[in-house]
C-alpha cells in the first residue's frame, strides 16, 4: 500500500492562488497572533503561568466562568431541544416570528444585549423589581451572568437540533406506538437518542461561546472580585495595567481549559454516535 | 346482524399515537413563548423604550453629536474593510477545499474554525501581544509611523479574527454538495479558470455567499470584546459604536447609550429579516442546516 499523495493532480485551475490566499490570510489573522500568545506563554514559562493562575482571584474567576457557562449550556440543551421540537412539530399563531427570534442573539451586538438585559433585570428594572419583591436579585449577581450566558447561547442547540427533528421518520414513531409504547416511552427511548448527537454539538458550541463571552456579561455582572468577576474581564483588567505576562497566562489557561472541555465533549459525541449506530 | 358495525371504527376521542396530548402541547408552546419573551422580545422592546424615554428629540440629538457620528463612521469603515476581505478569504478557502484533494484538509478546516472556540478577549490579547508597542514587530511598526494597536489596523484585525470562519463555513458545505461536474464541463469546453468561476461557480453560490456575508457583517459591526482590548477606547478616534455604548452607559448617559444601541438593534433586525427571506426563498442553495 502506498501512502496517499500529498496532493492529487487535478485539471481544476486556481489551486495555487486559492490555497495561497487561504494560508496567507489564515496565518496573518489567526495563526500568527495565537502563536504570539503561545510564545509569550513559553517565554514566561510554566512556573510563571502557574504562579499567576494560582491566586484566589484568578481561580475564582476561572471557576465562575466555566461553572456558569456549563449551567447555561445545560439549560440551553434542554430549552433549545424543546424549542426545536415546538417549532418543527406544532402549528400555532406566531410560530414563524418565534422561529426568526431564535436567531436574534446571533445578530444583536453583545454590548446591546448586555445593557438591555441589565435594564430589565436590575433591581429597578421591569422584571428585576418583581424579582426583588420575592427577595431574588438577578442583575449584579451570578444569576445575571447566567441569564446573559443563556441569551448568547440560545440559538446553538435549537439550530443544530431543528434539521434533525425535521428528518425524523414518522414511521419510526408509528412502529414504536404499534408495539405498545406510550408517547413518553417513544420520546425518551426513540426520539431523544436520535437527537442526542446534534444536541451535543449545539451544547458544545453554546459552551464554547459562553466561556469566552465578555460584552453581554460585564454590564449585568456587577464585577465584584471573587464573586461576580469572569475570567475574560480579568484579562482586560491585567491589560489595562499593562501587565502583559499575567494577561497572557490567564489567556493560555482559558484556552487550555476550553480545549480540554471540547475534547471531552467530542469524545462523548463519538461514543454516543457509536452506541446509537448513527453516523 | 345489522349493516352497521357493532363498534364505531374510531373511538369517540381518537388521539394520534404519534402526537403528544393537547395539554402537553400547550405547556410546551407556553414554555417556548415565555422563554423567548423573557430572553429575546423583552430586551428588544426595552432598548427602544429606554432610547425614547425622553422623547425622539433627545434620542436623535444624542446620535447627532460629534463623537456619536465619528463612532458610526468608524464602525461602517471597519465593516467595509473587514467584511470584503473575509468574503474573499472565504471564497478562496472554499475553492481550495472543495475543488481539490490534498492531505490535511480536515486539519485546515479545524484551523479555519479555530476563532469560534477562542474568546474574543483572548483574540484581542493575541493581537496586542503580536503588534503591541513592546513586541518586536509592533515596536518596529510604530517606529515606521504605522501603529496597529490602539489604531484602525488593530481594530480591523480583531474584527477579522472573530468573523474569520463565517463565509468559509457557509460556502464549504454548499460547494461540496454541488460537486465539481459543472466546473469540469466548463473547462472541457475551453473556458478559462476565471470564466468558470464567474459564470459557473459564482451563480451557484451567490445566495450562500450573501448569507455568510450578512452574518459576518452583523458580527463585525457589533463586535465588542476583541475590539475593546485593541482599540484603546479613544473618543472620536478608536471608539466604535459598541465601545461608545459602553462609555456612555458607564457615564450614566442612558438615553445616549440606548439610542446608539437602538441603531445597532435596527441593524440586527434588518439582518434577521434578510436572513429569514433568504432561508425562505433560496433554501435549496443554502447549506442544509439553514433549511427549515
Amino acid at each position: 500500500m502506498t501512502a496517499r499523495p500529498l496532493f492529487q493532480r487535478s485539471p481544476m485551475p486556481g489551486f495555487g492562488l486559492s490555497m495561497g490566499v487561504t494560508l496567507t490570510m489564515l496565518s496573518l489573522v489567526v495563526l500568527l497572533p495565537i502563536g504570539a500568545l503561545l510564545m509569550k506563554g513559553a517565554a514566561f514559562g510554566p512556573a510563571g503561568i502557574w504562579d499567576t493562575v494560582n491566586r484566589p482571584r484568578v481561580w475564582a474567576a476561572l471557576f465562575l466562568s466555566f461553572r456558569l457557562s456549563l449551567f447555561a449550556a445545560l439549560f440551553n440543551l434542554v430549552f433549545g431541544t424543546l424549542l426545536a421540537w415546538v417549532l418543527v412539530r406544532y402549528r400555532f399563531p406566531g410560530r414563524r416570528l418565534l422561529d426568526a427570534a431564535v436567531d436574534l442573539p446571533f445578530a444583536l451586538p453583545t454590548a446591546v444585549a448586555g445593557i438591555a438585559l441589565t435594564a430589565l433585570y436590575a433591581p429597578n428594572g421591569a422584571f428585576g423589581s418583581l424579582a426583588k419583591e420575592i427577595g431574588w436579585k438577578i442583575a449584579y449577581s451570578q444569576w445575571g451572568i447566567f441569564l446573559a450566558l443563556v441569551f448568547v447561547g440560545l440559538p446553538f442547540v435549537t439550530r443544530t437540533v431543528q434539521p434533525v427533528v425535521e428528518e425524523i421518520d414518522r414511521e419510526v414513531e408509528e412502529a414504536s406506538a404499534t408495539l405498545g409504547a406510550g408517547r413518553l416511552t417513544t420520546i425518551t427511548r426513540i426520539i431523544l437518542p436520535m437527537l442526542a448527537p446534534a444536541a451535543l454539538t449545539g451544547f458544545a458550541l453554546a459552551l464554547a461561546r459562553a466561556v469566552g463571552e465578555y460584552g453581554s456579561v460585564i454590564f449585568i455582572a456587577g464585577n465584584i472580585p471573587l464573586v461576580t468577576e469572569i475570567a475574560p474581564l480579568l484579562i482586560v483588567i491585567q491589560l489595562e495595567e499593562f501587565n502583559y505576562d499575567a494577561a497572557a497566562a490567564i489567556g493560555i489557561a482559558m484556552l487550555l481549559i476550553s480545549f480540554a472541555m471540547l475534547l471531552v465533549i467530542n469524545l462523548i459525541q463519538i461514543w454516543s454516535r457509536r452506541r446509537i449506530g448513527h453516523v | 346482524m345489522s349493516d352497521t358495525a357493532p363498534f364505531p371504527i374510531r373511538p369517540a376521542r381518537f388521539r394520534n399515537p404519534t402526537e403528544e396530548t393537547p395539554l402537553v402541547r400547550r405547556l410546551a408552546i407556553l414554555a417556548a413563548v415565555l422563554g423567548l419573551a423573557l430572553l429575546v422580545f423583552a430586551p428588544l422592546l426595552v432598548v427602544f423604550a429606554e432610547a425614547l424615554a425622553k422623547g425622539w428629540l433627545a434620542a436623535v440629538t444624542s446620535l447627532a453629536s460629534r463623537d456619536a457620528l465619528s463612532a458610526i463612521k468608524l464602525t461602517l469603515l471597519i465593516a467595509a474593510i473587514s467584511v470584503p476581505l473575509n468574503a474573499a478569504f472565504g471564497i478562496a478557502a472554499a475553492w481550495a477545499i472543495t475543488k481539490f484533494d490534498f492531505r490535511g484538509k480536515a486539519f485546515l478546516i479545524t484551523l479555519i474554525d479555530l476563532p469560534f472556540s477562542v474568546s474574543p478577549v483572548v483574540a484581542g490579547l493575541c493581537i496586542v501581544l503580536m503588534f503591541g508597542t513592546n513586541s518586536l514587530l509592533g515596536g518596529w511598526l510604530v517606529a515606521q509611523g504605522f501603529p496597529v494597536v490602539f489604531a484602525l489596523p488593530g481594530i480591523v484585525l480583531a474584527t477579522m479574527f472573530v468573523t474569520f470562519p463565517f463565509v468559509a463555513r457557509e460556502l464549504i458545505p454548499v460547494m461540496i454538495e454541488q460537486g465539481r461536474a459543472e466546473e469540469e464541463a466548463a473547462l472541457t469546453l475551453g473556458a478559462s479558470g476565471w470564466r468558470v468561476f464567474r459564470t459557473v461557480t459564482l451563480p451557484n453560490i451567490r445566495w450562500a455567499l450573501l448569507y455568510g456575508v450578512l452574518l459576518c457583517n452583523a458580527r463585525a459591526m457589533g463586535e465588542f470584546g476583541a475590539v475593546a482590548v485593541v482599540s484603546g477606547k479613544i473618543r472620536g478616534q478608536t471608539a466604535t459604536m459598541p465601545i461608545t455604548i459602553e462609555m456612555l452607559y458607564n457615564e450614566y448617559l442612558s438615553v445616549a447609550a440606548f439610542s446608539m444601541a437602538a441603531l445597532l438593534t435596527c441593524l440586527a433586525l434588518i439582518t434577521l429579516l434578510l436572513k429569514t427571506a433568504l432561508e425562505r426563498r433560496h433554501a435549496d442553495q443554502l447549506s442544509a442546516a439553514h433549511r427549515h
